[in-house]
């Protein structure tokens, strides 16, 4: 087990790293937007840390953490080590070498092409690269954590996985089936025209790849954190899990549908026409209902846990919940800004609707709420919970810990609020300044980008706590021997035999047919098009 | 599978709010014809300046009183960068780009779509309200991406 702890610390200490230079990016974006004059405030500084904050947030924080996280989940749940031990080094080691040469690209100006990277827009070949060796580094993850289970697999052949374990394979289903597409952007597209050896390339079919690849993606970040709602939070606070089984379809829902959904990000896209757009709408539509699931199963375990506690009445419940918890109180806060966020996804995802909102300050501040908030916060929650156990020392600064996660909720709650608000009021996403040369339309998006950038300043100090205290409990931390990772029980004890959603074979063949309706056609019928290509441009 | 009352209640209201959702996107289809830029054609980047159909942007009137805009998306402007077109008649957009992609927003309306090089992007919107509005480019294109922009000027229809 100590490669696994080992492994587990070093991938999440990556993950914490880049988080910290991400938030300092974030900052001065908001500062930026407000168009406040900052010494050495510049169009070239502010896309660049877009970029940086786009990479090093969405790609490396999270892919870092969700490897750690899996190693854990994965070693304590089935309670065996790792499958292939230098393999999974391998996987750290692979995705550290490629996050570092893409981040030299960025540091050095040379792939200020934000983390969608849309050509023809080129960045230095380095910045692909190192990405696509990041996908390879947690393909060799995926890989070990699959050999683990069916290693457990052969000795159980009729126990159910742990959930735990299930959630994670289920991400990690999610994330080969998705990463095929992206992969094939940068194989086939983006890192030959790099380099020079093909000329042009066609944009239209690289956004097609990417966002094959680019909604699933939040999924992959997604899922581990339910998995820590699910089997995590109910444990921490007291209670149980109010239904395994529901857990369990709710997780094969997500292999099913997370795919076939890209084509809501490209609403506004010309080339795609607009039969197969309304196809994914229904899909993305029918995928908020495992969310909805979620959301009734996560809070009457919470329910359980605070009657166990003495509650009596209707919603007394809730009070006798442990807020002073780090973990509990990032999570409970965590879904209450989801359950907003949620709501505004469904308003992106409904179709020509979308034109009220498509690329404009309300889409940053939706994914704050979702991947900013259900996912960061809930993975800083789970690192208060998880690090001291990895590195064998208490939690340090505590009452920094116990701060951060309503000073997140605050200041996520006034950057998300204004953005929401400016966005409806058409103020594009990702721009240096809004000023728009003292355009009257633009003046009047003012004060809610002043409130935006104090919530930024709100966020950032958030993080500077969650760091400090990360800092402390690794070099300074009282040690203790207590690393016991356990899971919740479920209220109706632990199912005996497999069902019909734990049959991962047959959900991953559905999975794959519905992708194929939704993307085999448009793609061959993209494909027979006479398209003209793009030579790159670096306007950076 | 034991499920709780409850929670099957509350998944059938779960699902009830999902096609509800769909539902009304079907209505605004089937009624209003309300359906995302989705137009099919392509052309080479590299010569847009000369191709017949990009080759003078600007706006031309239709013989049923509706109005056609050829406009250019460019690192870093809008090509005419100033576009006057009637209010309450249908207008038609028609975007390319020669360079990178951009994004074309009319601030405060629903005139919303990527421009991407190599297609033709094509929408019919109407503007109600006569006034002046901003113009913008909501797609990041480079350094001077926040710099691009127009005026698109709503007339009082004669």
């Amino acid at each position: 087990m100590t490669t696994a702890r080992r492994l587990a610390a070093a991938n999440i200490g990556f993950a914490v790293a880049a988080f910290g230079i991400a938030a300092g990016m974030a900052l001065m974006q908001a500062v930026s937007r407000a168009n406040l004059e900052l010494p050495w405030r510049s169009p070239q500084m502010y896309y660049l840390s877009v970029t940086a904050h786009g990479v090093l947030m969405a790609l490396v924080f999270t892919t870092f953490f969700i490897m750690g996280l899996g190693v854990v989940f994965t070693t304590h749940a089935l309670d065996r080590p790792l499958r292939w031990p230098r393999l999974a080094w391998a996987s750290f080691w692979v995705a550290l070498v490629g996050t570092l040469a893409a981040l030299w690209a960025i540091f050095w100006g040379k792939a200020t092409v934000l983390y969608t990277f849309y050509p023809p827009m080129q960045a230095h070949p380095a910045f692909y690269l190192g990405l696509t060796l990041l996908v390879v580094g947690s393909w060799i993850w995926s890989a070990v954590i699959i050999a683990t289970y069916r290693a457990w697999r052969a000795e159980h052949r009729e126990t159910p996985a742990p959930l735990a374990v299930f959630g994670m394979l289920a991400t990690i289903v999610v994330w080969l089936i998705s990463t095929v597409g992206v992969a094939a952007e940068m194989l086939l597209q983006l890192i030959p025209w790099s380099l020079g050896w093909t000329k042009t390339v066609d944009p239209l079919l690289a956004r097609m790849l990417f966002w094959y690849f680019g909604h699933p993606l939040v999924y992959f970040w997604l899922l581990p954190a339910y998995v820590v709602w699910y089997t995590v939070l109910p444990k921490v606070s007291g209670g149980k899990l109010f239904s395994d089984p529901l857990g369990r379809m709710v997780f094969a829902l997500f292999i099913l549908l997370s795919t076939p959904v890209g084509f809501h990000h490209q609403f506004m896209d010309p080339g795609i026409s607009s039969g197969w757009k309304l196809l994914h709408t229904f899909n993305t539509l029918g995928i908020i209902f495992p969310s909805f699931v979620t959301a009734f199963t996560v809070v009457a375990s919470l329910e359980i846990a605070g009657r166990s506690r003495g509650a009596t009445g209707w919603f007394d419940w809730l009070g006798k919940l442990p807020w002073g918890d780090p973990l509990v109180s990032s999570v409970l806060l965590s879904m209450l800004l989801f359950a907003v966020g949620g709501f505004g996804g469904a308003i992106n995802a409904s179709y020509g609707m979308n034109s009220m909102i498509h690329n404009t300050a309300w889409v940053q501040g939706h994914f704050h709420l979702t991947v900013g908030s259900a996912v960061a916060l809930t993975f800083m929650g789970t690192a208060y919970w998880l690090v001291p156990k990895l590195v064998r020392r208490e939690l340090e600064l505590s009452l920094l810990a116990k701060v951060q996660p309503y000073l997140w909720f605050a200041g996520m709650l006034l950057f998300s609020i204004s953005n929401h608000i400016t966005g409806l009021m058409g103020m594009p996403r990702r721009i240096y300044d809004p000023s728009y040369q003292g355009s009257a339309i633009a003046e009047a998006w003012g004060g809610l980008t002043g409130l935006s950038a104090l919530g930024g300043l709100f966020l950032f100090i958030s993080s500077a706590f969650f760091l400090l205290v990360m800092l402390g409990t690794v070099l300074a931390g009282r040690p203790t021997a207590d690393t016991t990772v356990a899971f919740a029980e479920p209220l109706e004890g632990q199912p005996a035999k497999r069902i019909l959603f734990d049959r991962l074979g047959l959900w991953i063949v559905a999975a794959i047919v519905l992708v194929l309706i939704a993307y085999a056609y448009p793609l061959a019928q993209h494909l027979q098009m006479p398209r003209f290509g793009s030579p790159g441009f670096r306007p950076f | 599978m034991h499920i709780d009352l409850y929670e099957r209640f509350w998944m059938w209201s779960a699902g009830a709010i999902c096609a509800a959702f769909f539902g009304t996107i079907v209505y605004g289809l089937v009624s209003e014809g309300t359906r995302p830029p989705s137009h099919v054609e392509t052309i080479d980047p590299t010569a847009v300046w000369s191709d017949p159909r990009f080759a003078q942007p600007g706006v031309t009137a239709n013989p049923d009183g509706s109005v056609t805009v050829t406009a250019v998306a460019l690192m870093f402007a809008f090509q005419p960068n100033e576009i006057r077109v009637p209010a309450g008649k249908p207008v038609t957009f028609r975007l390319t780009s020669p360079d990178v992609v951009h994004g074309f927003e009319i601030v405060g309306t629903n005139a919303n779509t990527m421009v991407i090089p190599g297609y033709v992007a094509q929408f019919t919107t109407t503007f109600a309200t006569p006034g002046e509005y901003l113009m913008v480019c909501h797609e990041y294109c480079g350094l001077g991406h926040h710099a691009m922009m127009g005026k698109l000027i709503v007339e009082e229809a004669l």
